[in-house]
């Protein structure tokens, strides 16, 4: 088991955001986690990475007990975070930002790396030395992919790939997504809110709700879940607010 | 896009003189009882008569002025939006090194070099020219963190206090020659660097600007205040002049001098002359060392760390030490510049280290473009040379001084070249290391 969330607990200041999440993610899997805003899914994925810290629970990261490291601690375990809203280095050039994720990795791999980047995202080596600020938020989108995969982490964890971007780009973020997975067995916990989306491409999916894993169950058991489909796929605002 | 332009352009001059029309008609109806009627006593009987020239002049004036007023202004604006469309139109063009920046740096400092032997005979020229560079010094110090690193840091004045009181001390008390002193100095200053980073580690922006506001307060008062160790208000005297490697800069005495080792004539205006090339050397090595700085990974981090704190965490970068470093490296530079202050100026008082002169080195940055080399350089021309010629003009110095600082960040908001030069390119194609 690559990753292991037992009974975690999480405040944001007065708030208790998490109350007892356990989820675990094999190797070689795409695990997703959907819920509605404020559910906690994002708190999630930042408490794995330390910020904040679990007030309780355990977060063990290939057997080893990651719980109370510090965030730069957990990235050099082999964690990889491509963070909600992309938060690129704006004003950094698209080559640096690239740079700035191999900071862990090997100065040899860096070519090689930065090569298969950019087979796998074209766009990025056409604007290498356009600042990152300029580029359209899909393009942000796979700067801030490439920037992760960059130090070769073991994990990717991707905080709502999809928000904010056009239809056509979210279909290519989750086609990449299928490829990392499928060509070059990358292990993926996304978060996100597009449901549909997310469960087609997951082999497991967790539903979260005001903190608490209320469904699991593999993607396409959870895609078929009426439940699932009520709350998360059909218009399911009324539902999530009960 | 031409017929777009145009169009705009013609629109923009209508709406111009619909405007300034508008103003004078304002002016019309104001000056009329203000200007286009007076009172004149006309033997002892108090009269009203009219000056209908002087309002016309007066309406006239105030068209003319508000069309040239809002040509100005759209003239500006308009650069502004194309500049901004070739940003994210040619984005090649705009991130290819700029070769008329480059020139205009091999330029300065060639005009650097050759200042000196130009006006060797003005020692005013050479003097002014050495307070500028000790503020390009403190500015491309307060870049590294300010600029490049993003920590706001409104007391830098005292890492610059510590490195002339260091050497003052070291000098008085010890004996300790400039170059002996210089590396410890530096070693001072910048563990005073991380003695004010540590505390502040969590802090940003404003809250982290109170914080170091203060700590230039607390080493001011504490030099005004501990007598015994700093002289309190009265500072440090005598403090030995650099020499020459040994050769004193003195009239022909018993000792080997500097005059009479080359065979010269004694002149003061040696030392001036010598002071000059060593502050141009110090800040030349700064500006070697901060540019090296930037294309190494810890230079980068700093640059990270500004624009996104939390994104570089989960780089895995430690952003304890990376924000220490910044603090650190700063202040060391500040340090050097007050080392050399110190040995030029042969007596030092906390009047030096006010808190005016960390808005002034802090001005330089901002003024010069965040992050910018050359722009420190051109913003510390600015910042010195202006109170200098506007001796002239006696009270309204300041004013002056303060009217440029506000046009220049309304003509740049983003400092005199707010360009940044990417520090990786390609290579024929392929990634370069």
């Amino acid at each position: 088991m690559m990753l292991q969330l037992s009974g975690v607990h999480a405040h944001y200041g007065p708030i208790h955001a998490l109350r007892g999440v356990d989820i675990d993610v094999q190797v070689g899997e795409v695990v997703t986690l959907i819920g509605a805003n404020g559910a906690g899914k994002s708190t999630l994925m930042m408490t794995l990475f330390g910020q904040p810290r679990a007030s309780s629970g355990r977060v063990v990261f290939n057997g080893e007990d990651i719980t109370a490291l510090a965030t730069h601690a957990i990235a050099r375990r082999g964690i990889s975070l491509v963070p909600e809203g992309r938060r690129i280095f704006p004003r950094m050039s698209v080559l640096e930002n690239l740079q700035m994720g191999a900071v862990l990795g090997e100065p040899a791999n860096f070519a090689i790396d930065l090569k298969r980047m950019h087979a796998l995202f074209p766009i990025l080596e056409e604007r290498g030395l356009q600042r990152a600020g300029t580029l359209s938020g899909g393009e942000q989108q796979m700067l801030a992919i490439a920037r992760a995969l960059m130090s070769r982490p073991q994990l990717l964890l991707l905080d709502e790939p999809s928000l904010g971007l056009a239809p056509l780009y979210i279909k290519k973020i989750f086609q990449i997504i299928r490829e990392l997975n499928r060509d070059h067995g990358m292990t993926i916990l996304l978060v996100e809110q597009n449901a549909h989306h997310a469960l087609r491409v997951a082999h497991r999916g967790y539903v979260l709700q005001h903190g608490r894993i209320i469904l699991a169950g593999g993607g396409r058991e959870l895609l078929a879940n009426p439940e699932v489909r009520a709350a998360y796929l059909e218009g399911g605002h009324a539902a999530t607010a009960a | 896009m031409a017929t777009l332009v145009l169009a705009t352009r013609q629109e923009s001059a209508a709406a111009r003189l619909k405007d300034a029309a508008t103003v004078a008609v304002v002016a019309l109806l104001l000056g009329i009882p203000m200007i286009g009627l007076t009172t004149v006593d006309q033997g002892g009987a108090l009269r009203v008569a009219t000056r209908w020239p002087a309002l016309a002049a007066f309406v006239a004036a105030c068209f003319c002025g508000r069309l040239l007023l809002r040509y100005v202004i759209d003239r500006l604006r308009q650069r502004r939006r194309t500049r901004e469309h070739a940003d994210t139109a040619t984005p090649n063009e705009n991130t290819a090194a700029n070769p008329w920046l480059n020139r205009l740096g091999w330029g300065a400092l060639a005009f650097a070099l050759l200042l000196p032997v130009a006006f060797s005979d003005n020692r005013y020229v050479v003097d002014t020219a050495t307070t500028v560079l000790i503020y390009v010094m403190l500015g491309w110090g307060l870049n590294v963190v300010v600029g490049l690193a993003g920590l706001l840091d409104l007391g830098y004045v005292a890492f610059y206090a510590v490195g002339a009181y260091t050497y003052a001390l070291l000098s008085t008390q010890f004996g300790w020659g400039f170059w002996q002193a210089l590396p410890v100095a530096g070693g001072v200053t910048a563990s005073f660097g991380i003695l004010l980073g540590w505390p502040t580690l969590r802090l940003r922006g404003d809250y982290l600007a109170i914080v170091t506001l203060g700590f230039g307060e607390i080493i001011r008062i504490v030099l005004v205040n501990w007598t015994e160790m700093s002289g309190g208000p009265n500072g440090i005297t005598s403090i030995p002049r650099p020499s020459f490697f040994g050769l004193p800069f003195k009239p022909p005495g018993d000792a080997p001098t500097f005059a009479a080792a080359f065979g010269l004539e004694f002149s003061p205006s040696h030392r001036v002359i010598f002071l000059y090339y060593l502050i141009l050397l110090l800040a030349l090595l700064t500006n070697l060392f901060v540019s090296r700085m930037r294309q190494l990974p810890i230079g980068r981090a700093w640059e990270a760390m500004r624009e996104d704190e939390i994104a570089c965490k989960a780089m895995g970068i430690n952003a304890r030490n990376v924000k220490l470093s910044a603090f650190a490296i700063g202040a060391m530079l500040g340090g050097f510049a007050g080392v050399f202050f110190a040995a030029r100026q042969g007596f030092i008082s906390p009047e030096s280290f006010t808190f005016n002169e960390s808005a002034i080195i802090l001005a330089i940055v901002v003024l010069g473009g965040m992050g910018s080399q050359l722009g420190v350089v051109l913003a510390s021309l600015v910042l010195v040379l202006l109170p200098e010629l506007g001796r002239d003009f006696a009270e309204y110095r300041m004013l002056l001084f303060g009217a440029a600082m506000i046009l220049i960040m309304i003509w740049k908001p983003g400092g005199i070249l707010a360009h940044r030069e990417p520090t990786l390119r390609y290579l024929s194609g392929s990634a370069a290391r």
